[in-house]
């Protein structure tokens, strides 16, 4: 019995077509009141023709979308423990207090006194975020982490060249185990990116670092909880010494998920933060994005925050939005208007939900969440580093040696058996890594599932059976997908098929 | 689960932290209730004026268009809402089709060959397209018009400026404009904005045969995206990089984000543009599927030599982009589009009316600026209090500069009734009076 349908489909796994091979040129399902057929005033500047795209009618539409929605894997079908990003649970009710019309239908640039409701919301979270970084401030603007990022390394240059050393402070460390992004941020704003190595235990080698500092040096950009899923022991050594050397500290807040209303950065020395309200605040991830960036700030770069910043003058909110006054030694401006507003609500929503005790608890929940994964797992699997972890295990592929079966080849089988994949190969710093951020939304009964069943194919990997592995994903709507060929000859669009071609058949 | 691990509290699994930093007292309420905390944020919502409650002409790069009630459905379906970056296509393509989907679009309606799967918004697009064509000219010069928003602007100069560039700006006057006597051997790419942040249409072809003398690059932004179902594409007049800003379609107001950056190219130059690429493929079956692509491009393999540092895109408000223009297609976004273009035209009639008024486009799409013979924020405050939003005055764009001071920027949509013309002419009518 072959496994081939006559249609193509697989009972609920329907195939689709891509729009513009199933809609319409003629139809649309919108319907709108018939123009006017008022006296045009584009002055020539109109065109002759529609856009060349087609339609489809409502009911089109949906099930043209539905069936592709029934191809991804999302955090509501079950664990999703891709290391360093934070898949929890996304509340519902953020969604519902985003589409408040009070929200979501406000006019960004709408008279102040039309939106002081919204501008009392970014204020107290502001309030909270400040709170629960021990930092003074806080920059709301920019649009994601990468763009916090930015922000942060923005002030610093701005504070760098206040002291008028613009010329002399060129040089950023980063360690190695760093995100992508630390280097490419620093990159963007004129800086030289120099490496910091890792001790034995995976952290930042404190002596190296020390003898890299300078009178060049603008800042050091460090994740803490690091990308292995460690706390800094040295990170007030770091600080000290960094600022010392009269450069800042920069630490990445990807991770601080592990320790919020546990530990505060600005007890630990840090400068400058980013914090991804889609990570710890439960802002929902979507597909890749929207996310959203605030970046708190210390005492030294406050004065260099980015415009516009809201402030509370007696009981009236106000928009700066002019580099004047407290805001003259402002950066400038990093984005049109003032930020994602509809993840500043949900992100709220979540913080008042959970409250001062809530969000403890979900700091020590996501580590020892990680720490049973750990403990669980290493029953067959190796751990990049021993000891304890904080939210997420890594894990190397030194126990698949000799197996031929790779850290990809793992991590397909377990699409087969319902889970999305934990982050792979990263951080560089190990050998094929396995990074597991589990959340503190995973029940006990989850992680048992999730770690009985990676025990059972890391028994298969180790017993031979390399085909479950090599072969994999085999029930995915997808077989494993030629990437090289996607490069190569990169097609990034649909494009009619070639006519000549289809007058031939 | 302690005893797994090992640990006799859950402190000891904190034992790196520093003592003293370790568990600190917080100065925040506890948890609330569901209920306690739809009360709470209701009532900072209830202290809003939504754009619906009035008549409402504020545009200014983000328009209050109609959505279809599908558009948030779809978004709102768990495995769209809660998925993450399509890392593992093999169980992402329904992310990885409709972004195909998206990138067509955006590459049809901006007549351009190829677009990425988005940026966060309009304005940082527009940053990314002066770094881009940095990259390609190899030269360090950025010449900005002066209809560009003023806040795209202040954005492209930020992020210009920390690695040294010059960048210059024709004044930001309605209607002024020739900027092609400042293009020179040096520059790297002429910014453009059409509809210009006063509504004024430019005729890109004429700056871009200038610029292409000079091998400088022509960056066409557009903020209005509905305006690319009636003008001619900026594709069409020559041009090498569209940026625009995508919230007009799909996506609703909501305070100025999260929005939806759209970044189109030439197919030559796809190896230098920013932002995340989705690409068909085949499995191993030879059936069709798509992947992330060209990320050899991107921060987390090229690290400090990346293109950009950019990490995400706006993933569910291009879904929703997507969702609305499946729903319109080329006709009905031409259908919109007129709607909203002769709402605008019936809006500077009712406004010319009036004495002392000026329109001062004579072409226009949704969007004009009308000289007022006082000041055009004072007027504004008080129609708020009547419960009309007419515009945006000029001084809340370029805050301090006098010579804006009496212009106010109006926007009409598809949405815009004719009583609310007559409320916003009425009111107009007695603030001048007054």
């Amino acid at each position: 019995m072959t496994n081939e349908t006559f249609t193509g489909h697989k009972a609920l796994q329907l195939e689709v077509p891509l729009l513009f091979e199933e809609g319409s040129y003629e139809k649309c399902g919108i319907d709108t009141p018939a123009p006017s057929g008022i006296k045009s005033r584009l002055g020539g500047h109109g065109a002759d023709e529609q856009v060349n795209l087609p339609a489809f009618t409502e009911p089109q539409a949906m099930r043209h979308f539905v069936r592709l929605s029934q191809k991804n894997y999302a955090i509501d079908m079950g664990i999703f423990p891709l290391g360093s990003c934070t898949m929890k649970h996304n509340p519902r009710l953020n969604e519902k207090m985003a589409r408040l019309p009070g929200f979501a239908d406000i006019h960004p640039l709408a008279p102040e006194k039309t939106v002081q409701g919204a501008l009392a919301l970014i204020h107290e979270l502001q309030e909270w975020l400040c709170e629960l970084t021990g930092m003074p401030a806080v920059a709301m603007s920019p649009k994601a982490g990468a763009h916090g990022e930015l922000c942060g390394m923005m002030a610093i240059r701005a504070a760098i060249e206040a002291k008028g050393e613009g010329k002399t402070r060129t040089r950023v460390l980063v360690p190695e185990s760093a995100h992508g992004t630390n280097p490419a941020t620093a990159a963007q704003c004129g800086f030289s990116v120099d490496q910091l190595p890792a001790t034995e235990d995976g952290r930042v080698d404190l002596e190296a670092m020390k003898a890299k500092l300078g009178p060049d040096v603008a800042a050091i950009m460090v994740t803490n909880p690091n990308t292995c899923g460690l706390f800094e022991r040295d990170i007030r050594a770091m600080a000290d010494a960094v600022h010392e050397a009269g450069g800042y500290f920069y630490c990445d807040g990807a991770n601080f998920n592990a320790i919020v209303g546990k530990a505060r950065p600005g007890d630990l020395g840090v400068d400058a933060m980013h914090i991804n309200l889609h990570k710890t605040f439960s802002t929902p991830h979507g597909g890749g994005g929207p996310g959203s960036g605030p970046t708190v700030l210390s005492e030294a770069l406050r004065p260099f925050a980015p415009i516009p910043a809201i402030v509370k003058e007696g009981d009236t909110y106000r928009i700066i939005e002019e580099e004047t006054g407290d805001f003259a030694k402002s950066f400038g401006r990093m984005v049109a208007f003032h930020g994602q507003m509809g993840m500043f609500v949900r992100a709220l929503s979540y913080m008042l939900s959970h409250g001062a005790d809530g969000l403890k608890k979900v700091g020590e929940d996501s580590v020892l969440n990680a720490n049973y994964v750990r403990v669980r797992l290493a029953e067959e699997m190796t751990q990049g580093y021993p000891g304890l972890c904080m939210h997420e295990a890594l894990f190397s592929d030194k126990w698949l040696k000799d197996t031929g079966i790779g850290t990809l080849d793992f991590a397909k089988a377990m699409i087969d058996e319902g889970f999305h994949p934990m982050t792979m190969y990263f951080p560089l710093v190990v050998s094929g890594a396995m990074l597991i951020e589990p959340t503190e939304t995973e029940s006990k009964q989850s992680l048992d599932e999730f770690c009985d069943s990676l025990l059972a194919l890391a028994r298969a990997a180790k017993a031979g059976e390399t085909e479950r592995f090599k072969n994999a994903p085999r029930f995915a709507p997808r077989g494993r997908l030629d990437e090289t060929r996607a490069a190569r000859k990169p097609v990034l669009r649909w494009t009619p098929p070639n006519p000549e071609a289809m007058a031939a058949e | 689960m302690l005893k797994t691990v090992g640990a006799r509290n859950i402190d000891d699994l904190f034992s790196d932290v520093p003592k003293d930093a370790l568990n600190p007292k917080l100065n925040l309420p506890d948890h609330k209730s569901e209920f306690e905390v739809e009360r709470h944020l209701g009532a900072y919502a209830r202290m809003n004026h939504a754009a619906g409650d009035g008549p409402f002409f504020a545009g200014a790069g983000a328009y209050r268009h109609h959505v279809p009630a599908t558009v948030d459905h779809i978004i709102q379906r768990s495995e769209f809402l809660t998925a993450y970056t399509p890392y593992q296509p093999e169980i992402a393509q329904g992310t990885l089709q409709y972004l195909f989907e998206f990138q067509t679009q955006v590459a049809e309606l901006t007549g351009m060959e190829v677009a990425n799967a988005s940026m966060y918004d309009g304005s940082t697009a527009t940053a990314e397209a002066a770094l881009m064509a940095r990259r390609i000219t190899k030269r360090k010069k950025v010449i900005m018009a002066g209809g560009l928003h003023p806040h795209y602007a202040e954005v492209v100069r930020t992020n210009e400026e920390l690695i040294g560039d010059t960048v210059l700006q024709a004044p930001a006057t309605p209607g002024a404009g020739a900027i092609e006597g400042m293009i020179d051997d040096e520059t790297s790419c002429v910014i453009v904005q059409s509809p210009d942040v006063f509504g004024f249409l430019r005729d890109l072809a004429g700056i871009t045969e200038k610029a292409h003398q000079h091998g400088a690059l022509v960056v066409a932004v557009v903020t209005e995206a509905v305006s690319l179902g009636l003008l001619k594409s900026p594709g069409s007049q020559g041009v090498d990089i569209v940026v625009g800003e995508g919230q007009s379609i799909g996506n609703a107001l909501n305070f100025g984000g999260p929005y939806l950056g759209l970044f189109a190219a030439r197919q030559k130059h796809i190896r230098h543009m920013p932002g995340r690429l989705c690409g068909e493929t085949v499995d191993t079956e030879g059936k069709r599927g798509f992947v992330l692509t060209l990320s050899t491009r991107e921060q987390h393999i090229r690290r400090d030599k990346a293109t950009s540092n950019i990490c995400t895109n706006s993933g569910l408000c291009a879904l929703a982009f997507t969702v609305h223009m499946s729903l319109m297609g080329g006709k009905g976004l031409r259908e919109v589009a007129t709607l909203s273009h002769e709402n605008a035209c019936k809006t500077a009639d009712a406004l010319e009316a009036i004495d002392g008024v000026e329109v001062l486009n004579d072409a226009f799409f949704n969007e004009f600026t009308v000289r007022l013979p006082k000041n055009a924020g004072e007027v504004v405050d008080q129609l708020a209090d009547q419960g009309i939003i007419a515009g945006v005055p000029g001084t809340r764009l370029w805050p301090g500069r006098e010579e804006t001071e009496n212009l106010l920027i109006v926007a009409a949509t598809e949405l815009t009734q004719d009583s609310d013309i007559e409320a916003l002419a009425d009111g107009l009518k007695t603030a001048l009076a007054a």
